[in-house]
């Protein structure tokens, strides 16, 4: 719950954004941890939870989506990685539960950017804006006041900076970076809000 | 808090002339957080069968894809749509299955089926989350906003009213109850089905 995971849908890219620190109990380990991991080089999944949890499925996800891939020839796009990933999710969630926390992003050729939220236990919804941990009670009604379909990406980081900056004044815990990563029709790239 | 109100819904099916109707609330939220208010409750398994479904939103959306599976594989294997009587029996067995370790859902079933003598007869019907059958000639609710849906509901339905009057009736139900439920709303949507074609409106309710 206390780390921070956020995206939007801009208009030909999906932003999204995540803390960098790793804890356990009163200790920060890392604050260079990278949160936002690439599926097959043109979808992004960001994953929150316990590290072991968060290790383990996301690994299990790439690969096995990367095996399909391999198998197949097709590179599965975010809706059907999503939905996979809900179904793996729920079949776990009754024998060897993983409490991860996620979202998931890619560009579609005809339907255009899209985001997938997923939360622990596997429920999914596709939305234009979403957050998880204890910064989303944050950042989503910022989000709510100063979003709008179809953003430009400059304006897109204008938006992600807004509410970093929400979390980093109101979060009891200090998160001092975040790290930003944008996925378009090129695939994934991690940007600077500077 | 009870695990049926981790994501809170509001599911109620009405009986009407030779027609039926279900509506839902359309909120997506984890426990007092909302997060959308565009989620889809009721499924359509076939233009005289829709199923909606209440209770904790995960299985929600593994029970929707396992029924519907099931019902494809009917369909392939009988050549026919399925019944929704029968279809309710079916969940009935698929929720008792999982006797010791349920599915948090509670399914109404509606639609309209051809009897010996009628055609396009009413159906609707309720499980609970290990598949207790409850069947009624009136309505039935699910979710957790039902001891305020039971209200509004009793006092406002009357029987064989045309869809027109069934529609206004249900989503007065809904936007009724809802409102006295913190965790359900958000949008609202009701399908009202007729042997001809199923109507689907989105209503405008409060968002909050």
């Amino acid at each position: 719950m206390s780390e921070c995971l956020l995206g939007f849908v801009g208009k030909d890219y999906v932003l999204l954004a995540a803390d960098q620190t790793a804890t356990r109990s009163v200790v920060l380990y890392k604050s260079d941890e990278d949160k936002l991991l690439t599926i097959d080089n043109n979808k992004l999944m960001g994953a929150v939870g316990p590290q072991g949890d968060c290790a383990q499925f996301c690994e299990y996800v790439r690969k096995n989506i990367h095996l399909y891939n391999l198998r197949t020839g097709i590179s599965l796009n975010a809706e059907a990685t999503a939905n996979w990933t809900r179904i793996q999710l729920a079949e776990f969630l009754r024998s060897n539960p993983y409490q991860v926390n996620l979202l998931i992003a890619g560009v579609d050729e005809t339907k255009g950017p899209r985001l997938f939220y997923m939360d622990y236990l596997a429920s999914m919804h596709e939305m234009p804006i979403a957050a998880h941990g204890y910064g989303s009670y944050f950042v989503l009604s910022t989000f709510d006041r100063f979003y709008k379909k179809n953003m430009s990406l400059e304006e897109g980081k204008d938006l992600m900076r807004r509410a970093i900056k929400e979390i980093q004044t109101r979060f009891i815990l200090s998160l001092p970076s975040f790290k930003v990563k944008v996925v378009d029709k090129t695939g994934v790239r991690e940007i600077s809000l500077d | 808090m009870s695990i049926m109100e981790y994501n809170g819904s509001a599911v109620v099916a009405m009986t009407g002339k030779n027609c039926v109707a279900i509506a839902s609330d359309m909120r997506y939220g984890i426990r007092m957080q909302t997060l959308a208010a565009d989620m889809r409750k009721i499924f359509k398994m076939h233009d005289q069968l829709f199923v909606g479904i209440s209770g904790l939103a995960t299985d929600m959306q593994t029970v929707e894809q396992k029924l519907r599976f099931r019902t494809k594989l009917y369909e392939l294997r009988e050549e026919r749509n399925i019944k929704p009587s029968v279809f309710a029996n079916m969940v009935s067995s698929m929720l008792y299955e999982r006797r010791f370790g349920p599915y948090f859902i509670e399914p109404v079933i509606c639609g309209l089926e051809d009897k010996k003598d009628q055609k396009n007869v009413p159906f609707i019907c309720t499980t609970d989350l290990i598949g207790a059958q409850c069947f009624t000639n009136d309505f039935l609710v699910a979710g957790t906003t039902t001891d305020q849906l039971y209200g509004v509901c009793e006092a406002m339905y009357k029987p064989d009213m045309e869809p027109e009057d069934l529609f206004e009736t249900i989503s007065q139900c809904l936007l009724a109850a809802v409102d006295r439920d913190c965790l359900s709303g958000w949008g609202a949507i009701v399908h009202v089905i007729t042997p001809d074609q199923v109507i689907t409106r989105e209503l405008k309710s409060r968002q909050d």
